[in-house]
């Protein structure tokens, strides 16, 4: 809630919160300036996990920089595999087979479902929730579990290829998927029926952490940050890629762009996520998962093993990479937190010659300490919460 | 000159000179554009009527070390909220000045973007508020993105920096040394029960 406290005559105190604080799940530091509980000022300071992403990338191959785009935002690697993906496809100048591109809406989307239970569960159960907070996790796990029998792996996943994705859909994988989107529904309602009439949840999320309509544009933000001002853009309609467009889903807005409509805006976009999974599972055509050009493909391992042709082509792909072209391009596809864009630059070689990130965790961290401005010290925590900082997407 | 599309043409009769030229990429708009006036070009992007270009995606820098001149290129994705064509523009930076206008006056957004481009390559934003390194620490040296910087290359210790302002009890304080006396030098670590 705003703070009037003009009675007291008060100094003003300066206080350091993080890097590493219990509320604060992720580290970043907050150099905040106070007047009593009002926070006066916020500096807010990144880059504690800064590992040197675009520096260490420089150094692989296209392929072997896969594995380091699931560490970006590891609540949802799968997204960040398939835009990496995407913008070197577009680059290369290659279009995936239909299945594929399937594969990846929904895989893209169990991710993004993981994504925000993550968020939500994490900022209710901060907030006392505890409750909530299982719940979610619990539901969260149920996603990691059809995650893992998918890709064998169950955070960082590395599913997605140049070209295509590891395997094809394993067989029972569409009953396993709505078998836990029932499961995911039913705790997805007793969340609801604990949080949506629950007044010290919503006192401390509703009007708490607001940032206007233009201001939130001003701050390049995106994602459910900005669709809770009721600003309608969402890469995937506005700038649809794979086959966004023949699903039919709809947008979560907010108005008052504040915690409680983020909050709101993503758990019905859980909802509109299970909604895409369903029909995508339903549309999938047969096929091929992969493209048909050897160049970025690598030969079945029969051949490899074999065929001196095929142990060749096997040779030069893992040790020099595949070949893009030379030239440069941006892709962006809608993340769980927002914009996740690729800009990539490439000189022809095995090795990509600059691989840029835009993070809309980084960004909507810029925009941070306009969001709690005039809002108490409590607030940091819930706002926080909402943001969904993920430190290894913000300091790369 | 290359084939361009409306937009570009469009753009390339508005603001005459200062494009340097004008491509098509991937389907995507790309302009090269003069660091001078980079602001205003920006501003018309953004205000008119009928590129409403309103929505600034990123800001970044590549830095093509021995493979072109000038060395550096400051990259921004604009594009619309309402959709249509995204535009990427591409400004030559000469490594002698590397500098160009800030962009914090017309999207607030631009500040933390642009501090993390001085940060990594080390390209000074003309008018930026706050222009601190963001990723890295102060006392890093270099700029680690710039290609000639080496991928292993080691930073020296920092000395531990002092803390101004640093609010300290002394009530706390004298508790804490009359424990101590309290204790003696011989139960100087506390005993388990």
């Amino acid at each position: 809630m705003k703070v009037d406290s003009q009675e007291l005559p008060l100094e003003i105190m300066e206080l350091q919160m993080g890097p590493s604080h219990p509320a604060t799940h992720g580290t970043i530091k907050f150099n905040l300036k106070l007047e009593g509980e009002k926070v006066l000022d916020c500096d807010v300071e990144v880059g504690f996990l800064h590992r040197g992403f675009d520096k260490s990338c420089e150094q692989v191959t296209w392929t072997q920089v896969i594995p380091y785009t699931d560490r970006l935002n590891y609540a949802s690697s799968l997204i960040n595999n398939v835009g990496y993906a995407l913008a070197v496809e577009k680059l290369i100048g290659v279009e995936t087979p239909p299945r594929c591109q399937y594969i990846r809406v929904i895989i893209s989307e169990l991710a993004r479902i993981f994504d925000h239970l993550t968020c939500c569960g994490m900022a209710a159960s901060e907030l006392g929730a505890i409750t909530v907070g299982f719940y979610m996790i619990e539901a969260r796990e149920l996603i990691m579990r059809v995650i893992e029998s998918l890709t064998g792996a169950r955070l960082t996943v590395t599913y997605v290829r140049i070209g295509g994705v590891k395997h094809d859909l394993l067989q029972g994988f569409a009953e396993r998927v709505s078998q836990t989107f029932k499961t995911v529904r039913k705790l997805l309602n007793d969340c609801d029926r604990l949080l949506s009439r629950n007044r010290i949840f919503i006192d401390r999320m509703s009007n708490v952490g607001t940032i206007s309509q233009e201001s939130a544009i001003s701050y390049c933000l995106t994602g459910p940050i900005l669709r809770a001002t009721g600003v309608n853009y969402d890469v995937r309609k506005v700038y649809p890629y794979l086959v966004y467009d023949q699903l039919d889903f709809n947008v979560p807005l907010g108005s008052r762009g504040d915690n409680y409509d983020r909050f709101v805006c993503r758990i019905q976009e859980i909802e509109q996520s299970m909604r895409i999974v369903d029909q995508a599972l339903q549309k999938i055509p047969m096929g091929p998962v992969w493209i048909d050009d050897p160049r970025f493909v690598l030969p079945e391992k029969e051949k490899v093993y074999n065929s001196i042709e095929g142990l060749m082509h096997h040779f030069k792909i893992i040790m020099e990479g595949v070949h893009v072209p030379s030239g440069e391009t941006y892709f962006a596809v809608e993340g769980g937190n927002g914009e996740l864009g690729f800009y990539i630059v490439s000189d022809g070689g095995g090795k990509p010659y600059r691989i840029r990130v835009r993070p809309p965790c980084f960004i909507a961290m810029g925009a941070f300490h306009e969001m709690i401005k005039g809002y108490m010290v409590a607030d940091i925590v819930p706002t926080f919460g909402m943001v969904n900082m993920i430190g290894g997407e913000c300091d790369r | 000159m290359s084939e361009a599309s409306a937009n570009l043409q469009y753009i390339q009769e508005k603001l005459g000179k200062r494009v340097l030229d004008t491509l098509l990429v991937q389907g995507d708009d790309v302009l090269m554009l003069d660091r001078s006036g980079l602001r205003e070009s920006f501003r018309f992007f953004k205000e008119d009527s009928r590129l409403h270009l309103d929505f600034l995606s990123d800001i970044t820098a590549v830095d093509y070390w021995k493979k072109k001149e000038p060395r550096f290129e400051v990259v921004y994705q604009v594009a619309s909220l309402k959709g249509g064509r995204r535009l990427r523009v591409r400004v030559p930076i000469p490594e002698e000045d590397a500098t160009v206008e800030s962009l914090v006056p017309l999207w607030k957004g631009a500040n933390f973007l642009e501090r993390e481009v001085w940060d990594l390559f080390g390209i000074r934003f003309l008018d930026h508020p706050d222009l601190r390194r963001i990723l890295l620490y102060e006392e890093f040296q270099g700029h680690p993105l710039r290609k000639d910087y080496p991928v292993n290359l080691w930073q020296p210790r920092v000395p531990e920096r002092p803390v101004e302002g640093t609010f300290v009890d002394e009530r706390s304080r004298n508790k804490l040394l009359s424990l101590k006396q309290a204790l003696g030098p011989k139960n100087g670590s506390p005993k388990k029960p």
